[in-house]
């Protein structure tokens, strides 16, 4: 019989608190700092860091959780600029950290221990940030939605067609999420979900993982709009998004990255409307221009992000791609001044 | 808290609300209840299997119900294929599922494959409590509803006290021990046959109904539904019977509680309108009484259905009920509808019941106009739909225009009474006028005046329009840069002139910011106002000839620019520019070192002719045309966009009639031209030669730098950039194509046929023409005139994307800003005489749907936009062209990073 009544991890009542008396912040862009260290391919494999315990016949250049095991220090350096840049929430560098994103690297072998030391380098950059000023940080352990998709078919002649079944995302997540645990992650962090199955299975193998933990650690979705249309990728519209994952009982709800902060507001304020949960947001510095980067500069992006506040839809806020420490300051010097939207008192909607 | 509703989804969210008496959850795709769909299941023809869904899903079904559960396939991996299937198709997959089986197995395997929230049908206590809790645990892990059912270890529920004591079991054990959130419960308390001629069947109904209402007060927030069809099983065969059953077993139960169940959403009778013996009949089999004289009640209706057997089912016609109603309710279902064909009947009807024509357009045709002002305003009714419904006011107004001439001849008076008059234009030198006569219709609707005067219309003809017919309002269009300079020299002639009407500003290059920053400061006698679009057209000119709202209204706007301009000025102030010297210094460094392009085929000007309009249609990237209508919405999702969907299909279908007209009756001349030059970057320009050895100069076309200073790695590019150095052969190319001056006509023919819809139509269709032509021809040109990408192949819809070689920057544009580099390419190219397209003063291209650009051909080249340059640029830029600072200064005017009229010194720190 399976059974997935659990009591919530401890930290939960912290959370809610800390939520009710401010706006909190997210971290920015793990890939932009790591392009920005200009490793080569021997760097990826450790050298001047950590000689790689697992061997893979193709390149690693580009398979950035590797560098949790070969360039650690980095990692934590890049985590401790993010958390005194002002992140409550400091993300585990860990977006691929599955086997089925693995699989592209041959490093399948790997995922257990990247999942459990993403963990631990983010808590101990968080650990060395709290001890200089006193104030407490969570590691959100990122999963990543992977790049195959649960509910679209990759073959347009064959519609019925899966590339990747619920199971399989399931085992491949369920991996993930406890390596998290095991590395001591506080709350686990669904995040870019372009296709909601994919999003139901690594919900699913939460609760799994967190029956087997003994306690429910708070999760936070965040989902990803890509075009005009205001859907995802999968079709879904904001609300019946979260109608889909409105089961997982989520810390925040929210979405990220995609097309920058103006193209996200009207979807993000649909979100807020429907949600009776925390809100979460955390765009893009803007498009990227004709060369892959993001040109938007911290105040821009901060300037956007406080729309948000100012409209009182977030509860949380932070930065994907291209947002950088100094995103990450600006965001939190200027949002800071605003109340967090109030779900406590929300009315019959 | 808010109330726990049940929350479903499929691409798109239901919320079972109190305003929603009953879901509909569609039966056809069901193998136990459709046999039609069992044998397409059996036969693996999913393709109308996915159709009968497609069809339950239009009939209204809110959520589908999928069943495979029959012996001979194999339902899970059958289940699995068709829920597959259905999430590819959006117009189904936008409701929620009901996974519907009796093996858990096959419910989990459709729980795996849906991205929605769906319910599951069902689990139960049947085997016990273990089992039911690890199915409700597993429900919950996978985000579904349940439906639970009233059976236990015992057997199924069947008396009142069975149902209520199993269901407040299960309630209690999945709201405690499970943690399901009671919102998500649905019990089904089994619907029996009833009239069976078995006496204890006789209180099946009364059992059904009174434990969905005991269910409803005592097990707060859970839904109550069932199998519907269960109750007549008896009268298998006699469909006019068994849909009088459902109807009335349905009537008492909703009003009990049901909120939910299995029917054939389009095989139900409507309680009030069952022939009263037969729903007394009824009535009587599902209370369980006695007839009225004391009868048995099955028995009675045993006789009762004898006249109904054989009954067929009328065959679904268009429904023309509405044709019976009064006249002003049918001018108001033809306004709303867009309903053409009887209006004209209907208006002579109208007039001839009033005491004077105008009386018909002020009461009925207003009022119907009014209705849809309405759901308008309240995004219940979209822009084509309103064009439409103007439309079918015009042709009324067309019917009774005759007797108000003949009754005005007579009596030398009377005139009708409008809300408002508003005078519009498109400025001088601008020819752009589709989104002006959006504007104007929706404005017409409302019942305000509408004085068009066209396009390109001089500034001197408006302020006498103006104080002529002394209008309310002005309203300026204009698509192309230089428009927005005539719109600020409007604005300071009509405050020199001493008007004091509000301005409204609208049309793609304007926007809040040009007018709060550059016209509104002109025109403090009244105030300019940007309009983003036209369904904010008639809040504004509402506002603004409201006697009480009006001066609050003027107040918000002046304060809200005050803003605006503050925060640009000072944003701008803030923005740092480069020097020309260091901008250039930064330029785009392209690798000439061992380049080589192919030499074009020809160079010169080449008319190209022998469009084939069925072809250019196969490039029409459709966004555009959507855009034009204020839909938004990429192509072909929007077609099934929650809220634009509906309007989205019936314009397309619209245009694909017209398109098929256009392309039959040869509507439109489509022309075109296209030259090669060998070229040379020279400086931030690029010179053109006449002779392969470049020898002599033939032209020069002028580029712009963009002064923005850049973060490390981008450069501050023109497209100069993109062309090789002296030393290196290259060559750039030019083009102007035009759908034709035919559009202009076609657009008036059908205005003076009173069809505003048609006439913005044609002209939307005209500009995807011109704009499919450009693309078509560059297509044509990195293939074979150029050929420096012979081997190119990709889908039309696959070059919307544009991931192709080579650029078609066009003047006027941002990557070149200054329309006057049009005359260079026009020049170049004999384009008038090739073409017959035209530059009007400012630049514009004569007729309006025409595209014209330059070809650079390198493969790093891309779009960019120069944005705000400095006056050092302006100068260098004026000098380089031969052009007088001050000209420049006004072509450049919305790039300017600078005042012009403010001192050099100032602008030179």
């Amino acid at each position: 019989m399976r059974s997935f009544t659990v009591p919530p991890a401890k930290n939960i009542a912290d959370l809610n608190r800390v939520a009710r008396e401010r706006i909190l912040f997210l971290d920015g862009a793990m890939g932009t700092q790591i392009q920005s260290l200009g490793l080569d391919e021997d760097a990826f494999r450790g050298q001047g860091g950590r000689s790689c315990a697992y061997h893979s016949e193709l390149p690693q250049k580009g398979n950035n959780d590797l560098l949790i095991l070969t360039q650690p220090d980095a990692i934590e350096a890049i985590h401790y600029d993010f958390a005194m840049a002002g992140a409550d929430f400091v993300e585990t560098n860990t977006f691929s950290s599955t086997t089925i994103a693995q699989a592209d690297y041959a490093m399948e072998a790997a995922v257990h221990d990247l999942n459990a030391e993403g963990a631990r380098i983010a808590r101990k950059a968080v650990n060395r940030a709290t001890a200089e000023d006193g104030k407490p940080r969570w590691v959100a352990g990122a999963v990543g939605p992977t790049n195959r998709t649960a509910s679209i078919s990759p073959d347009v002649n064959d519609p019925g067609y899966r590339a990747v079944t619920f199971d399989d995302l399931r085992i491949a997540y369920g991996q993930q999420i406890r390596g998290l645990i095991a590395g001591g992650a506080d709350l686990i962090l669904i995040e870019t979900i372009f296709d909601t199955l994919n999003a139901k299975a690594a919900i699913f193998a939460c609760f799994e993982a967190f029956a087997e933990h003994g306690a429910r650690l708070p999760i936070m979705i965040s989902g990803t709009i890509t075009d005009a249309s205001g859907r995802t990728l999968s079709g879904q519209t904001p609300t019946a998004f979260w109608h889909s994952v409105r089961h997982s009982r989520p810390y925040t709800v929210g979405l990220n990255c995609a097309l920058g902060a103006d193209a996200m507001r009207p979807h993000l304020s649909e979100l807020a409307g429907a949600a009776d949960t925390l809100v979460c947001a955390y765009p893009n510095a803007g498009l990227p221009n004709a060369f892959g980067k993001y040109d938007e500069e911290p105040e821009d992006t901060a300037r956007k992000v406080e729309v948000f506040a100012k409209e009182g839809l977030v509860n949380v806020v932070g930065g994907c791609c291209g947002t950088t420490p100094d995103h990450i300051r600006e965001i939190a010097e200027r949002v800071s001044a605003y109340a967090p939207r109030n779900i406590w008192e929300m009315a019959d909607a | 808290m808010r109330e726990p509703l049940l929350r479903l989804s499929g691409l798109e969210p239901f919320v079972l609300t109190k305003d929603i008496p009953f879901v509909n959850v569609g039966e056809r795709t069901n193998v136990t209840g459709s046999a039609k769909f069992r044998k397409l299941i059996t036969n693996r023809d999913y393709a109308t299997a996915l159709d009968v869904a497609r069809d339950q899903v239009e009939n209204g079904a809110q959520i589908i119900d999928v069943n495979m559960d029959e012996g001979l396939i194999d339902s899970k991996q059958a289940m699995i294929d068709f829920l597959n299937l259905v999430a590819a198709e959006p117009d189904i997959a936008r409701v929620p599922v009901m996974i519907d089986s009796s093996k858990w197995d096959v419910i989990e395997a459709g729980l795996q494959c849906v991205q929605g929230k769906p319910v599951v049908n069902s689990i139960s206590l049947k085997e016990g409590e273990e089992v039911f809790l690890h199915h409700a645990s597993l429900c919950l892990a996978y985000g579904a509803a349940v439906v639970v059912m009233a059976f236990d270890e015992e057997g199924q529920a069947d008396s009142f006290e069975r149902k209520t004591e199993i269901c407040a079991r299960a309630y209690k054990i999945l709201t405690e021990r499970v943690g399901f959130p009671p919102e998500d419960i649905i019990f089904d308390p089994n619907i029996f046959a009833v009239a069976t001629g078995i006496e204890e069947h006789d209180n099946y109904g009364v059992d059904f109904i009174e434990a969905a209402r005991w269910i409803r007060q005592n097990l707060p927030h859970c839904h109550i539904s069932g199998g519907v069809s269960n109750l007549s099983f008896s009268f298998r065969g006699n469909e006019p019977v068994r849909e009088a059953m459902h109807a009335v077993f349905l009537y008492h139960a909703i009003k009990a509680g049901m909120d939910m169940g299995i029917v054939n959403a389009g095989q139900l009778a409507v309680y009030d309108q069952i022939d009263a013996d037969l729903r007394e009949a009824c009535e009587d089999v599902v209370l369980n009484r006695s007839t009225a004289n004391g009868g048995n009640a099955t028995e009675n209706l045993l006789d009762i259905a004898e006249r109904y057997k054989g009954d067929k089912r009328e065959e679904k016609k268009r429904d023309l009920a509405w044709r019976d109603w009064p006249v002003e309710k049918r001018l108001e279902h033809a306004l709303v509808n867009g309903i053409t064909e009887f209006v004209d009947h209907d208006t002579e009807e109208a007039r001839q019941m009033a005491e004077k024509p105008l009386d018909v357009i002020e009461g009925p045709l207003m009022a119907g106009m009014n209705v849809v002002g309405d759901l308008f305003g309240a995004g219940k009714m979209f822009l084509p739909q309103v064009v439409k419904s103007a439309r079918v006011m015009k042709q009324a107004v067309a019917v009774l225009l005759p007797y108000m001439e003949e009754e005005k001849r007579l009596s030398g008076g009377g005139g009708k009474e409008t809300a408002g008059t508003v005078l519009m234009a498109t400025v001088k030198g601008d020819v752009h006028d589709i989104g002006k006569n959006i504007v104007g219709v929706v404005l017409a609707c409302n019942n305000y005046e509408i004085i068009d005067l066209g396009v390109m219309v001089p500034p001197q003809k408006i302020l006498e329009e103006a104080k002529a017919r002394n209008v309310d309002i002005i309203g300026l269009s204009g698509l192309i840069t230089p428009s927005l300079d005539e719109m600020v020299h409007l604005a300071t002639e009509l405050e020199r002139e001493g008007f004091d009407i509000p301005l409204l500003i609208g049309g793609a290059t304007t926007s809040r910011v040009h007018t709060a920053v550059k016209i509104s400061p002109r025109y403090s006698r009244s105030q300019a106002i940007y309009v983003t679009d036209a369904s904010r057209a008639v809040g504004v000119v509402s506002s603004l000839l409201s006697k009480t709202q009006k001066q609050d209204y003027i107040d918000g706007i002046r304060l809200e620019y005050a803003e605006v301009a503050d925060r640009h000025e000072r944003a701008e102030r803030a923005k740092s520019r480069l020097p020309l010297a260091a901008a250039r210094a930064n330029a785009l460094k392209i690798d000439w070192t061992d380049y080589s392009v192919p030499r074009p085929a020809f160079t010169g000007a080449k008319v190209v002719d022998n469009w084939d309009l069925a072809e250019i249609a196969r490039y029409i990237d459709w966004t555009p045309f959507f855009q034009t209508w204020e839909l938004k919405g990429v192509y072909p999702r929007i077609l099934d966009d929650e809220k634009y969907g509906e309007a989205a299909r019936n314009l397309l279908a619209d245009a694909q009639s017209m398109l098929q007209r256009i392309i039959g009756e040869s509507w439109f001349g489509p022309r075109a031209v296209v030259g090669f030059w060998p070229a040379n970057r020279y400086g931030d320009d690029i010179r053109l030669f006449r002779d392969p050895e470049r020898t002599q100069e033939l032209a020069m076309l002028h580029t712009l730098r963009q002064q923005t200073s850049k973060r490390k790695d981008s450069p501050n590019v023109a497209l100069a950039d993109f062309v090789a150095p002296e030393g290196v052969k290259d060559w750039v190319g030019g083009f102007v194509v035009t759908a034709g001056p035919e559009e202009a006509e076609l657009a008036e023919r059908f205005e003076k046929a009173g069809d505003d819809y048609g006439a913005i139509m044609v002209k939307a269709l005209a500009d995807r023409f011109a704009e499919a032509m450009a693309e078509m021809l560059h297509e044509r040109v990195r293939r074979e005139f150029w050929a420096y990408a012979p081997d190119e192949q990709f889908a039309p819809d696959e070059l919307i994307g544009e991931p192709y070689r080579g650029i078609r920057p066009a003047p006027g544009y941002p990557a070149q800003p200054d329309h006057t580099e049009k005359r260079t390419l026009f020049d170049l190219l004999d384009a008038k005489a090739a073409t017959g397209v035209e530059l009007t003063e400012s630049m514009a291209m004569w007729p309006g749907s025409s595209v014209s650009g330059l070809y650079i051909g390198h493969p790093d080249t891309y779009y960019f936009g120069v944005a705000k340059v400095e006056r050092d640029q302006v100068a260098d830029y004026a000098a380089r062209k031969g052009m007088e600072l001050e000209e420049a200064e006004r072509w450049l005017a919305p790039i300017l990073n600078y005042r012009p009229d403010a001192s050099m010194t100032i602008a030179a720190e």
